[in-house]
């Protein structure tokens, strides 16, 4: 049985909360149990609550493929990256630091890698994946295109990549706003752009007290 | 200035009791062999934590919950979840979980021994018989929980006032719901989420003050952003840039405590701005005048020093809600924790009242609930004042209809009792000498615990009902093991109003029992059964339906049945309606005051819970918080609740998945607050209040007012932040006021508990 085509994986990472929903329901999978195979981070907790999910791309031509020389990584026909073949996966942790995004993890215990299928199992018999299933805030969210464009006027999906070089064509989307002209997500580039909007890390408190608000914590001068 | 380390008492470890009971934490590969199994049922029912009650799916394997599957279908949460809601099967046959009886015991090491159920009971029931007949009946008190199903919370009241007949009753919504709920009943005369969350997505302006919708009710931020999809403004009042605020169109970071003089700022601009709805206010409400000449003394100016907001936020807050057609406005423990908890709601609901839009598709009002039945648990007469129905203990018509129902005479109801907190003040003068709890964990949840454990400790006798061996059952004469929520099944009350039904996966293990069992065995084993002879939960519901005929909260017209069939019922849903008055639908009462809605307070004259059908303004003069920040104690605390852990944390730090989390309470504090106090991040910091204080590691986040620290309740002991917090009560509602008091915070070396104790411990 193969994944309904028309279902597709979207990451809106400014509507994620940070609440680790996905890495807990993620780590229910019974081929995984007790472990998660979603990176979410904060992108600098110290200033702002601004986290970040990401699953497995599932890249057109996977550099995690591309690189493993046990030719470990398979792709199913309809374009899921698989996690490594148990028999074939030599632990050589190439996959680890080729891949663009940061997903595959080394799971040194059983010397194999693991990454993120998209829920095989539930998307092949037409269920959402269980990280899309639970997302309280749909950062994550799985549907047809159409559902999506409906339910988000404001936003698009975007599933092209370009990291120096190297461009990269993924089976999931990012949601970036429609008002920008971007249609590939230049990573390399973005790093050295203003963010869009207000700066997420902007301390919005400087302006509010002045520097009065520690006047009574302060031994007083004539005290 | 003297030295709290000195003066204050310090909660003692208890690591021997803990190594006997836990906390422990429970992971999946260490429960379960083989979970690859096919499960032998899927059992539809609800998260046993927050006040949204997600449908899910429990997994059962062998009288075992061994995972969870989304449930798609329910029409709320539409399978999604959050992290508590995913690992929540895992306290189910978790090590620590009570299979016995135990009773105090000085020659264990633990504290405690194992004794037979039947033997407990005897013991239980002894000492209630003797201390009733000793120190008269109001002697005993009993607290009870909102976690409970409505049908045990029903049969709390009846056991409470008509087997023991105490007039000390209550229960831990105490901490939770009751400001918004007496505000709402002085407001609207009615206490329930005035619309469906539905109705969110329509709004154009969606105003959230004091919650932390993100981490304490997950799901509704989908509703909040698709509403946003759609273009509504999002505005959050709060000290700290939650995760809601992150991505709000106007942040607006109050001051602790001063939420009312936010509000009426803001309808000061509204009067002046002409952006108020006369009509409505002339044909629908009453006290317009009194709560705008209140307002005028709030000018622009004034209410940005009280509150600490710039005057151009404010100016653009009461604009966008001014002048939007459709909106909803949401609250939660932020603006109700406080001692004008009841004002502070009030006071939002002026801005609602003036605005016009309530009781229309899109136009929404509403406050979050906390407890998984923390709407159902505050109606049907667990509360200190309250009888089933929503109605009061103190009106003689009320009485007579509930000892009507009950067979008993209205005289032998007692009088309305006290607050929980008040309950423990008489437990520490001696004029409380029993307790019975369930469901309450005030040892970790009330406010300036230290004083708590004192009148535990002063008690005669204490009895505890629960599944895990609580901080507060650490006290516990005897403990008797109860159930788990997957364990029993009954109804309960959602955050919208919407009945919906809790059904067992699993059987109660060992010696385990039903909750309600065990109130039956103690009213039998005292002898005084009659009236709580249920046979099982819908027996109680039957009964509960017609004792809540004719109140304000109306199920008469829910069955089982009809909750099953359409994805819960809301109430109001009387049986019947009056002649001429058109039937509900099978949902029952989705939205409240719709225009030309009958009720059985109005009866007719109008769509709300008042004799002439008007919603009532009430003036909010601001008054400060009880201990204001000065010399001594310079700093504002705060607290509250993180995504992974719920409550007082007694079943989420024994799930090892959500411990870690979010491991041990941390102390959030902006970066210009750590320089000046010489704080890096990661450091051990002690707070210290006038109560207590409290070592832990500080976290050092720019998204804290830099005049306010933050710590998460959810931990026991030396970790508690209710060691510091304050027992000022709101006058009316009685709630505490966890969100301000006063502080202190300093470098500390690393506390004793930190080499002996687990972080959730």
């Amino acid at each position: 049985m193969s994944a309904p085509q028309d279902l597709e994986f979207f990451i809106d990472a400014s509507r994620c909360i940070g609440c680790q929903a996905c890495v807990q329901a993620c780590s229910e999978c019974d081929t995984h149990r007790g472990q998660s195979m979603i990176q979410l981070d904060f992108m600098d907790r110290a200033r702002s609550t601004q986290t970040f999910p990401v699953v497995c791309m599932h890249c057109d031509s996977p550099t995690c493929a591309e690189v493993c020389p046990a030719d470990a990584i398979k792709r199913t026909d309809d374009g899921i990256v698989q996690t490594a073949r148990n028999p074939r996966c030599i632990a050589c942790n190439n996959c680890v630091l080729a891949c663009p995004f940061g997903v595959p993890k080394m799971n040194t215990k059983m010397n194999l890698m693991m990454k993120c299928d998209m829920c095989y199992d539930r998307t092949s018999v037409g269920l959402k994946p269980m990280c899309a299933s639970v997302c309280p805030s749909q950062a994550l969210a799985f549907g047809t295109r159409a559902e999506m464009l409906a339910l988000r006027p404001h936003a698009k999906p975007v599933n092209d990549f370009k990291f120096g070089a190297q461009s990269i064509r993924t089976k999931v989307n990012v949601m970036l706003p429609r008002s920008v002209p971007q249609e590939v997500v230049d990573v390399t580039q973005a790093m050295y752009e203003p963010s869009i909007g207000q700066d997420p890390f902007a301390d919005v408190f400087s302006d509010l007290f002045g520097g009065d608000v520690f006047r009574s914590i302060r031994p007083r001068a004539d005290a | 200035m003297n030295d709290p380390h000195s003066s204050t008492p310090t909660p003692p470890l208890d690591g021997a009791t803990i190594q006997a009971f836990g906390p422990h934490r429970a992971y999946e590969s260490e429960l379960r062999t083989d979970t690859g199994v096919k499960p032998d049922k899927y059992v539809k029912t609800h998260c046993c934590f927050c006040g949204q009650q997600c449908g899910v799916q429990l997994k059962v394997k062998d009288n075992t919950v061994v995972g969870i599957e989304p449930w798609y279908e329910f029409p709320f949460n539409h399978g999604m979840m959050c992290p508590k809601g995913i690992k929540r099967y895992l306290q189910q046959s978790h090590p620590d979980r009570l299979l016995h009886a135990y009773e105090k015991h000085a020659g264990s090491a633990s504290g405690f021994r194992q004794l037979p159920y039947e033997d407990a009971i005897r013991r239980v029931a002894e000492a209630i018989e003797r201390i009733q007949r000793e120190h008269g009946r109001d002697a005993m008190a009993v607290l009870s929980g909102a976690s409970l199903t409505t049908e045990k919370t029903y049969l709390m009241g009846k056991f409470a006032h008509m087997c023991l007949r105490t007039a000390n009753l209550d229960y831990n919504g105490r901490l939770c719901m009751v400001s918004a709920g007496a505000g709402n009943k002085k407001a609207f005369g009615i206490d329930r989420a005035a619309n469906p969350w539905s109705d969110i997505l329509g709004a154009e302006v969606v105003l959230i003050a004091g919650a932390n919708v993100a981490e304490c009710a997950p799901i509704t931020t989908n509703y909040v952003w698709q509403a946003r999809e759609r273009g509504a403004k999002v505005i959050v009042v709060d000290p700290r840039i939650t995760p809601i605020a992150r991505t709000c169109d106007l942040f607006l970071p109050v001051k602790p405590g001063r939420d009312t003089a936010l509000f009426n700022g803001i309808l000061q601009q509204m009067i002046e701005h002409d952006w108020v709805d006369h009509d409505f206010i002339d044909r629908h409400t009453v006290g317009f005048d009194a709560v705008a000449a209140e307002a005028k003394t709030w000018p622009l100016q004034r209410t940005a020093e009280v509150t600490g907001i710039a005057p151009k936020a404010i100016e653009q807050a009461a604009e966008w809600w001014g002048l939007a057609k459709t909106s909803f406005l949401m609250h939660a423990r932020g603006i109700e924790h406080h001692t004008s908890g009841v004002k502070n709601v009030l006071s939002t609901i002026n801005i609602v009242l003036a605005s016009g839009r309530l009781g229309r598709p899109n136009c929404g009002y509403a406050t979050i609930t906390g407890q998984a039945n923390g709407q159902g648990g505050r109606e049907h007469g667990q509360k200190c004042d309250q009888l089933p129905g929503g109605r009061d203990l103190g009106n003689p018509e009320h009485r007579a209809y509930i000892a009507g129902v009950w067979g008993m005479a209205a005289e032998e109801l007692p009088a309305p009792g006290v607050d929980a907190y008040e309950i423990m003040r008489k437990a520490h003068t001696g004029e409380i000498k029993g307790l019975l709890s369930i469901c309450f964990n005030p040892v970790v949840s009330l406010p300036d615990n230290n004083f708590v454990r004192e009148a535990l400790a002063k008690l005669d006798f204490f009895v505890a009902i629960d599944f895990f061996l609580s901080e507060t059952a650490r006290y516990a004469h005897v403990v008797l093991p109860g159930s788990l929520q997957e364990e029993d099944s009954g109804t309960v009350t959602q955050l919208e109003g919407r009945v919906i039904k809790i059904n067992q996966a699993v059987e109660c293990p060992g010696e385990a029992r039903k909750d309600w069992q065990i109130i039956q065995d103690i009213a039998k084993a005292l002898g005084r059964e009659q009236g709580l002879a249920f046979k099982d939960p819908e027996e109680m519901f039957e009964e509960l339906r017609v004792a809540s005929k004719g109140g304000v909260a109306d199920y008469s017209g829910i069955t089982y049945k009809r909750v099953e069939k359409n994805f819960g019922v809301f109430w109001p849903c009387p049986s019947e309606t009056p002649p001429g008055v058109p039937a509900l639908g099978p949902q029952g009462t989705l939205r409240l005051f719709e225009p030309g809605s009958w009720n059985p307070v109005a009866k007719g004259a109008g769509p709300f819970y008042f004799p002439d059908g008007k919603a009532h303004f009430n003036v909010t003069p601001y008054v400060g918080p009880a201990e204001d920040v000065d010399q001594s104690y310079p700093l504002i605390l705060t607290t509250g609740r993180v995504v992974s852990h719920f409550l007082s944390g007694n079943q989420t730090r024994r799930i090892g998945p959500l411990v870690d989390q979010y491991p041990e309470p941390l102390l959030e504090m902006h970066p210009r607050l750590a320089q000046e106090l010489g704080v890096a991040d990661g450091d051990w910091v002690c707070a210290e209040s006038r109560r207590g204080n409290c070592t832990l590691r500080a976290q050092v986040v720019q998204t804290i007012r830099p005049d306010t620290v933050f710590i998460p309740y959810h931990w026991g002991g030396r970790k508690s932040a209710n060691q510091l917090t304050i027992s000022a009560q709101d006058s009316l509602s009685k709630i505490p006021e966890y969100k301000v008091c006063a502080v202190r915070v300093s470098k500390a070396g690393a506390p004793e508990y930190a080499a002996q104790l687990e972080p959730q411990q």
